[in-house]
């Protein structure tokens, strides 16, 4: 196993909304002895001003966390979309500065997101987690599709005692979060949450997770909506012994 | 103020006839393509394609020059219509010279974004779509709603009542039976016509010649039988060999129809003659721009002059999926829709299709030549955000552009984001249902309470938790501390 002390990077909804699910990233590594380190004054990493086209915003952001996060060893994030964010478009922010450029370059040779750390870089496909009933996974976009990540988030639930893995339908397809589209596009942003939740549903499985809290957050607050009987968990608290749920 | 593609998407959204006809195509369509390229033995084709594509905007006015000299060679006409009015003005004239009193035309997107059918019918002219689902579209004086099935909206029983009506057949909704009756009556329009009008899929530089691929032989009935055929050719539809012309086709039906090839390929390059008696007396060629030359002189864009026009992306997009076509209100919908559309058209007035995506790479992965859409959506955004003198686009939205100026004076600056986050955890409070979720906010919140729930902002955040609970050595952190930020 790597030594490496990892650089917890805290998604800004995990931190201000969703914390237990940071607190499970914590239980998940002190179980596997991974050592890490929290650096304070993280905020955003600016993906919300990069898709919404305010690209100077966003650099000031991402200068903001190169500066931050410049001496960790490895960085972890509960989150796909803000991983694809520092290693796709922080260089492209800093295109015409070669400087800050290659730092961009540099920080995102070292960031990753949760599982794919554990299963690609650790070599870890069962994390020794116990979970009760059958679950349905989420693909979310970036992650999937901008990261490549699948196969990883799958093989550490499949090796979680007493979970039953269900595939929905068209897992792969967007959530219908997409950031600012959610709010300013809410007619669409909730027919294809509708059209997601109803897929989770047909599995009739227990509970939907993923490895982006954007998507949950957006699936889960249709759900309780709705008043679906569904739980919505990030994989870490899957991960972690399914401890401190929201949305149950 | 709700936008005109918010209520026209909400309308597709309801209409549970679109949502089960999207879903059906979906299905087949978009999960069929990625099902060929997952399964393509040449799994460098469609890189290489995109290559060639992309290298022919190189020197594209060598290669559009010697489509001309060798379409000239043949005895065709070539002509380079700088705008829309242009190519409209020229094929009005050669209507005009050769007496044409009717026109019978090939499915063609760009006669659309032109809109040469109205100039055309203002100059006295009929014009009959022959493909049957613009047929069925021009009919019911309707617009199409996706680029390779414009009726996608429509259903059986609604086409067989509009045949009744306008046909004067008895009601069916068979759909063979359908077929025929358009088939017996596009017959009579074919065989009478004076003009063929239609695109072009592609152009081949080497060979001097166009194809257009289609399923129903209209296409060579109105390419053939008519004195005078007129095509409509996009800059840059142009390949420069044969070989690459085989390659592209080949993406392209496959992308659009699942097809290893249309049932028809024809290929076209001028009028008849002794040695190829089938044909025009006339072929002209008209070579468009229309704003074209802007986007192929902009790196951030060039490569969506790579499209071929598949509609791929439609299949597999979860937006076009739920919204249907008419949302985009352009002869381009879906992801190559709100990219195109507004390039072509004004990034201002389409801001909604530059917008109303989730970015989710669908459309990327689906493109038979690998076009990233997502990227110069974030592009076109990037104008919206700032405005931009290059593309003559104004700032979109000052408060929204001022509110992200806020965020950044937060987010550089944690302590005040930290205080920022305690104040509106105190403000909450209010708001904070007894499900434990937020269910009602003001303004611009409202767009995602209207339907949705929001968890609240957590007794502790996690920075707090691990100031509280998990720092345990807070005397081995490094000596900078939030507060000190």
């Amino acid at each position: 196993m790597s030594g490496k002390t990892v650089s917890l990077f805290i998604q800004c909804l995990v931190d201000t909304m969703f914390p237990e699910t940071g607190e499970a990233m914590i239980t998940v590594f002190d179980r596997l002895g991974i050592p890490y380190d929290y650096p304070m004054g993280q905020t955003c990493c600016g993906q919300p001003a990069f898709n919404s086209g305010y690209r100077r915003d966003a650099a000031a952001a991402a200068k903001h966390f190169i500066e931050l996060f410049e001496e960790a060893e490895v960085i972890v994030c509960p989150s796909g979309s803000c991983v694809y964010m520092v290693r796709h478009h922080y260089p492209e922010l800093f295109a015409d500065d070669p400087s800050m450029h290659s730092r961009a370059l540099a920080i995102g040779a070292k960031t990753f997101e949760f599982t794919q750390y554990l299963v690609d870089e650790l070599g870890i496909i069962d994390v020794g987690a116990e979970f009760p009933g059958s679950v349905t996974y989420h693909d979310s976009c970036h992650l999937s599709r901008g990261l490549g990540i699948a196969d990883q988030p799958r093989t550490l639930l499949k090796n979680v005692r007493g979970l039953e893995l269900i595939e929905m339908k068209d897992s792969d397809t967007c959530c219908g979060f997409g950031g600012t589209f959610s709010v300013n596009y809410p007619e669409i942003s909730i027919a294809m949450a509708d059209e997601k939740i109803d897929n989770i549903l047909d599995t009739k499985a227990d509970a939907v997770t993923g490895c982006d809290i954007s998507c949950l957050m957006n699936i889960l607050g249709r759900i309780s909506r709705r008043g679906e009987d569904v739980r919505v968990l990030h994989i870490a608290q899957i991960l972690a012994g399914g401890i401190g749920n929201k949305g149950e | 103020m709700t936008s005109q593609y918010r209520v026209d998407a909400q309308k597709g959204i309801g209409s549970p006839r679109l949502q089960a006809s999207l879903h059906s195509l979906q299905d087949r369509f978009g999960k069929g393509a990625m099902a060929l390229w997952a399964g393509m033995e040449d799994k460098d084709m469609r890189k290489r394609v995109k290559k060639s594509r992309m290298k022919n905007f190189e020197h594209l006015d060598i290669l559009l020059a010697e489509l001309a000299q060798n379409v000239r060679a043949r005895g065709g006409n070539v002509y380079f219509a700088k705008t829309a009015q242009d190519a409209i003005g020229y094929t009005l004239e050669v209507a005009r010279k050769n007496g044409v009193k009717r026109v019978v035309k090939g499915k063609s997107m760009l006669s659309m974004e032109i809109a040469i059918d109205p100039a055309l019918e203002d100059a006295g002219i009929e014009v009959v779509e022959t493909d049957l689902g613009e047929y069925i579209i021009q009919l019911a004086g309707d617009k199409p709603s996706h680029i390779i099935a414009p009726c996608i909206h429509m259903n059986r029983r609604q086409i067989g009542e509009l045949f009744a009506e306008k046909l004067g057949v008895d009601y069916t909704d068979d759909p063979p039976a359908l077929t025929l009756a358009a088939r017996k009556a596009l017959r009579e329009k074919l065989l009478s016509a004076d003009m063929g009008l239609t695109g072009c899929n592609l152009a081949c530089a080497e060979t001097g010649h166009i194809s257009l691929v289609s399923n129903e032989g209209n296409i060579r009935m109105a390419t053939t039988m008519p004195q005078v055929h007129v095509a409509l050719m996009g800059m840059e539809r142009i390949v420069a060999t044969l070989e690459e012309h085989r390659e592209t086709v080949q993406l392209l039906t496959r992308a659009a129809a699942l097809q290893k090839l249309s049932t028809y390929v024809s290929f076209l390059g001028g009028p008849s003659s002794a040695n190829d008696p089938d044909g025009p007396k006339e072929f002209h060629l008209v070579i468009i721009d229309n704003g074209r030359s802007k986007i192929l002189a902009d790196p951030e864009f060039r490569e969506v002059l790579a499209c071929i026009r598949c509609g791929a992306c439609l299949n597999i997009c979860p937006v076009y999926g739920r919204i249907g076509g008419h949302a985009y209100n352009s002869p381009y919908c879906g992801p190559i829709g709100a990219v195109i559309t507004p390039l072509l058209d004004g990034i201002n007035k389409h801001a909604d299709l530059c917008k109303g995506e989730t970015l989710c790479g669908a459309c990327k992965d689906i493109c038979p030549v690998q076009i990233d859409l997502p990227r110069m959506l974030a592009a076109l955004r990037h104008k919206l955000a700032y405005g931009s003198d290059r593309w003559n686009t104004r700032q979109h939205n000052p408060a929204e552009a001022y509110a992200f100026t806020l965020w950044r004076l937060l987010v550089t600056r944690s302590f005040l984001y930290r205080t920022f986050l305690k104040i509106g955890r105190f403000f909450q409070r209010p708001f904070v249902h007894k499900n434990k979720m937020i269910r009602k906010m003001a303004g611009i919140g409202s767009g995602w309470t209207d339907g949705r729930d929001l968890p609240p902002i957590a007794k502790r955040t996690f920075t707090e938790l691990w100031s509280q609970k998990y720092n345990k050595d807070l005397a081995a952190q490094p000596a900078v501390t939030e507060e000190e930020i």
